[in-house]
């Protein structure tokens, strides 16, 4: 058995705008093991970015709650840490990565400024020492000119280069778990492709697991061991990488894959998912896809479906309950939609 | 971060189209009644208007009728209110006859500076080219100069009165609408139906009076209620320091002006004409906050 | 950046001749001042020899020209009433004007800055409210009368403090407090809703994933962020403070410039008014250009160039 460095355990978030509540996240399960990448994959707005803020402590405090569930790092609860605990953690053992490199570093602060505060907070270092590790890490990270770029502000760099710097932040303390929230969505696609490389070396030198966030399944095959698919706040599918790509069971998983657009051959029109994604007021019983799936049934619309289980690979789809299973070996094979 | 609030549903959007007028003032009202510091401010506007419209059948005395035999009474003697000054001419008169005076000098000014502002920062912001440098630079000098002092200044060396104070005011003022729909018409150039329009061949007068000064009522509405409290105070302050209305005219700057001088002896004299250009101040300012957030939320905070 | 410094030092030039033109022509557009000077009956010859005398019967861009050329030189002619040269009356009465408006400047920043950043930080608290409250009618308030308020609370009921003149520090007390009212108000309030503004900022989420404390967080990263536009406004302000050290000067009796020029106006003393509109429109000037200065300092997507 892997040893796992994060698990979370039917986790539910809810948010407060006045007198409405919602709950963004309901039910979420899923595990990071030691020296593995998870990824994650979901439209924007299905619970990835929150279910990371919430590993990282940083969910608003006033207009949000963890309801229930656990959050374990290192098999310590640490969903309700107080704020001064949480920052022992942050930056330390867990960092994080955020999408945007070109607003996520304070403009009126020199790069050298900003990267010895991880330090400042967790390690008990002179200012020589401080100096020496943040220009380590920035070469480590592949930044050129170190020396030089440690007193740079961050208008000076690129967007390539400031993700870089982000990553070496993260990087300071040595954690044993990185979250990278869709890291690369906003650089160009040449650099994409280096930061995507940088994280995986990393990732391997230093030891650690790494949780990937992305709308973008390329990246997902690209870089990770295991996939967590998330839809509307929960968990639909989970399984190591290429038993999701050649097996995807949840019809929302399939939709994403046909909605790729392949390389090998050239089709007239591109596949979408029919339908939106249901808001999470507007969330009823049933199955969350049901809406959208093309394989809908009764029983879809009126019970949730729970996560069934084949070996590693999850899903929370009625089709796959056993009992069904029988009946669709006797007749087609059913999930080939064309 | 990206998560998602559930949006408040716009009152104007969830109402059919049956009359555009008619759910334009439903939608005003209910805005309002969401804000209870944007309510105060408008019933605090609603009660100015009324009393310097009606004031002169409520008044209880002739504002300007002096009385030496009853001077500076306090307030609740004798019938009058809030008292009577030097020369026992009744306070609460003259107050409310004062907020007509108020009123007449800040609308009477947003109208000759908005109006002379607006078109001057159109003519800049829509031709651009030389006039817009001459324009912007005569603009950023006035702007360098203290908006008060200016109007003093200018007041004093044009003579005082209501219509020169008016005149003083405006020639202190249109700089701001002139820099502001300025900059509204620069970014409307740029937007992509004005752009199409111009595509498509519309001539540039008929795209200005199409597109460009229909999407400017907003910001000139926001603007003109904003700047009507500042006219108020700063025609307080110049009549309060002797220029401006003249006495016997009740201006609540000069009442404070002759009621300086007995300050050690009677409070009313100085109390009640600040609380009246407080609380007017105070309600064209909460309004005009709100009308900001209203209509303009990229505005908000400042 | 020199290019930068004598660009704005040409435009700080320039603003202050056009406000002495635009001074010169409204004094010399509205009438001569002799009138007031001589007895309405007095025979039009002394009149005539009057106006010779002052230059007031020369063509008008004549004495503009003569006007402009002797500015420049510090040169405003002298008072019509004491017949003193009218820069050295207006200079004497600078340290005054300096001392009042740096003094509340300083007391306004010293109070705005801490209650809007812990305002901003306890959003919503009864704390918050009540300083909103605060500031919404600290805007409402016109600092004359809050002059006369004082005035009567702390020297005509309380007899703590003098109701005006000036001498020590006791005399500065009130006008200090009734200036700096308008801006507490409103740097407070502009200082809170910029703090709520770059807390939400992304580089604040990175700083905090970084495990730095709440307070190193607002007092540290938060704020210098923040500086660089209440810096800005306190700058545009200063306008209106200038404006609001006159209206206060001329309540406490207060011997600065405010009062002085109030007087001069009164009694029509051109050359004292032309050379106070020369002085407040030349340190109006010299404040913005060094704000602008001071701008490019905390900004260092500025200076760095």
């Amino acid at each position: 058995m892997l040893e796992k460095i994060l698990q979370v355990n039917d986790l539910r978030i809810q948010f407060k705008s006045g007198k409405e509540t919602v709950q963004p996240i309901r039910g979420v399960n899923f595990h990071v093991n030691r020296g593995e990448t998870l990824g994650i994959v979901g439209e924007s707005g299905c619970g990835k970015s929150v279910t990371s803020l919430s590993v990282m402590g940083l969910l608003p405090v006033k207009s949000s709650k963890i309801v229930s569930g656990e959050i374990l790092f290192n098999n310590r609860d640490i969903s309700r840490l107080n704020e001064k605990e949480f920052r022992k953690l942050r930056g330390n053992e867990i960092s994080m990565i955020f999408q945007e490199p070109m607003t996520s570093l304070n403009p009126v602060f020199t790069i050298g400024e900003q990267l010895s505060e991880p330090l400042r907070q967790h390690k008990k270092m002179s200012k020589s020492e401080t100096r020496k590790t943040i220009i380590t890490v920035l070469k480590q990270v592949g930044l050129p000119r170190a020396e030089q770029i440690i007193d740079e502000y961050p208008h000076q760099l690129s967007g390539g280069m400031r993700q870089r710097v982000m990553i070496s932040l993260a990087l300071l303390c040595q954690p044993k778990l990185m979250i990278a929230d869709e890291p690369t969505t906003a650089l160009d696609v040449t650099i994409q492709a280096q930061i995507l490389e940088l994280l995986k070396d990393i990732k391997t030198k230093n030891d650690m697991s790494l949780m990937l966030i992305t709308h973008d399944l390329s990246v997902v095959a690209e870089m990770c061991d295991r996939v967590v698919v998330m839809y509307a706040g929960e968990v639909v599918e989970e399984a190591e990488v290429n038993e999701l790509f050649d097996r995807p069971l949840h019809p929302y998983t399939q939709g994403l894959m046909k909605s790729l657009p392949s390389n090998n051959e050239r089709k007239s029109t591109l596949f979408s998912i029919q339908g939106q994604v249901p808001k999470p007021s507007e969330i009823k019983e049933g199955c969350v896809f049901a809406n959208r799936c093309p394989f809908a049934f009764e029983k879809c619309l009126a019970e949730t479906p729970p996560a069934f289980k084949k070996g590693e690979h999850i899903s929370k789809c009625w089709l796959q309950e056993p009992a069904l299973e029988e009946v669709k070996h006797s007749g087609e094979p059913s999930i080939v939609i064309s | 971060m990206t998560v998602n609030f559930p949006k408040v549903p716009h009152a104007a959007n969830t109402q059919p189209l049956k009359s555009k007028k008619q759910s334009a003032v439903a939608a005003f009202f209910s805005n309002l009644m969401r804000s209870w510091t944007g309510m105060l401010g408008f019933l605090i506007i609603v009660l100015l208007l009324f009393i310097s419209i009606f004031g002169q059948w409520i008044v209880p005395y002739d504002p300007l009728l002096a009385d030496f035999g009853k001077k500076l009474l306090p307030p609740m003697t004798d019938g009058h209110l809030l008292g009577t000054d030097q020369l026992g001419r009744d306070i609460f008169s003259r107050i409310i006859l004062g907020a007509r005076i108020s009123v007449i000098i800040g609308v009477t000014t947003v109208l000759i500076a908005g109006t002379f502002g607006t078109i001057v920062g159109i003519i800049s912001g829509y031709f651009r080219g030389w006039i817009d440098v001459i324009l912007m630079r005569i603009v950023d000098v006035q702007l360098s100069f203290p908006f008060i002092l200016l109007v003093l200044v200018i007041n004093a060396i044009i003579g005082t009165g209501l219509r020169n104070i008016i005149i003083s005011l405006a020639i202190g003022g249109w700089v701001i609408f002139a820099r502001v729909i300025r900059s509204e018409v620069l970014a409307l150039r740029e937007k992509e139906f004005i752009i199409a329009s111009v595509a498509t061949g519309v001539s540039r007068i008929g795209i200005l009076f199409k597109h460009i000064l229909p999407n400017l009522f907003t910001p000139i509405i926001i603007l003109s209620s904003l700047q009507i409290g500042t006219y108020i105070i700063a025609e307080a302050s110049v009549s309060f320091l002797g220029f401006g209305v003249q006495p016997p005219e009740p201006a609540w700057g000069n009442m404070l002006n002759e009621g300086k001088d007995y300050i050690f002896s009677s409070w009313w004299l100085i109390t009640f004409p600040g609380i009246a250009i407080m609380f007017t101040a105070l309600g064209v300012n909460l309004f005009g906050d709100w009308l900001r957030d209203t209509l303009d939320p990229e505005l908000k905070g400042e | 950046m020199l290019d930068y410094v004598i660009k704005r030092l040409i435009q700080v030039v320039v603003v202050v001749l056009l406000a002495l033109t635009v001074v010169f022509f409204l004094i010399r557009l509205s009438g001569d001042p002799t009138a007031l000077f001589l007895p309405p009956d007095a025979p039009r010859e002394q009149i005539e020899e009057f106006r010779e005398k002052l230059g007031f019967n020369r063509p008008l861009h004549i004495q503009y020209g003569e006007f402009m050329v002797n500015a420049v030189q510090g040169d405003f002619g002298q008072s019509l009433r004491s017949r003193e040269d009218a820069l050295p009356i207006v200079l004497d009465r600078l340290p005054a004007t300096f001392q009042l408006a740096i003094s509340s400047l300083l007391l306004s920043l010293l109070i705005a800055i801490p209650l809007g950043v812990l305002s901003a930080f306890k959003r919503n608290s009864v704390f918050d409210r009540i300083s909103v409250a605060f500031t919404v009618l600290g805007q409402a308030v016109p600092s004359f009368w809050l002059g006369l308020l004082l005035i009567y609370f702390f020297a005509a009921q309380l007899h703590i403090l003098p109701s005006g003149g000036a001498g020590s520090v006791v005399h500065l007390i009130l006008p200090m407090i009734t200036l700096a009212a308008y801006s507490v108000a409103r740097f407070t309030r502009f200082t809170r809703s910029t703090m709520l503004d770059v807390l939400r900022k992304d580089y604040i989420r990175t700083a905090k994933a970084s495990g730095v404390p709440t307070f190193r967080l607002v007092g540290r990263y938060a704020l210098k962020n923040s500086l660089i536009p209440i810096i800005t406004l306190v700058a545009l302000d200063l306008g209106t403070l200038l404006g609001g050290a006159v209206i206060t000067e001329v309540v406490f009796a207060w011997p600065g410039i405010g009062r002085l020029l109030m007087q001069s106006l009164m009694n029509r003393d051109f050359p004292i008014v032309l050379a106070g509109v020369f002085i407040i429109a030349l340190i109006y000037a010299v404040i913005n250009f060094v704000a602008d200065l001071l701008y490019a300092y905390v900004n260092p997507q500025i200076r760095v160039k």
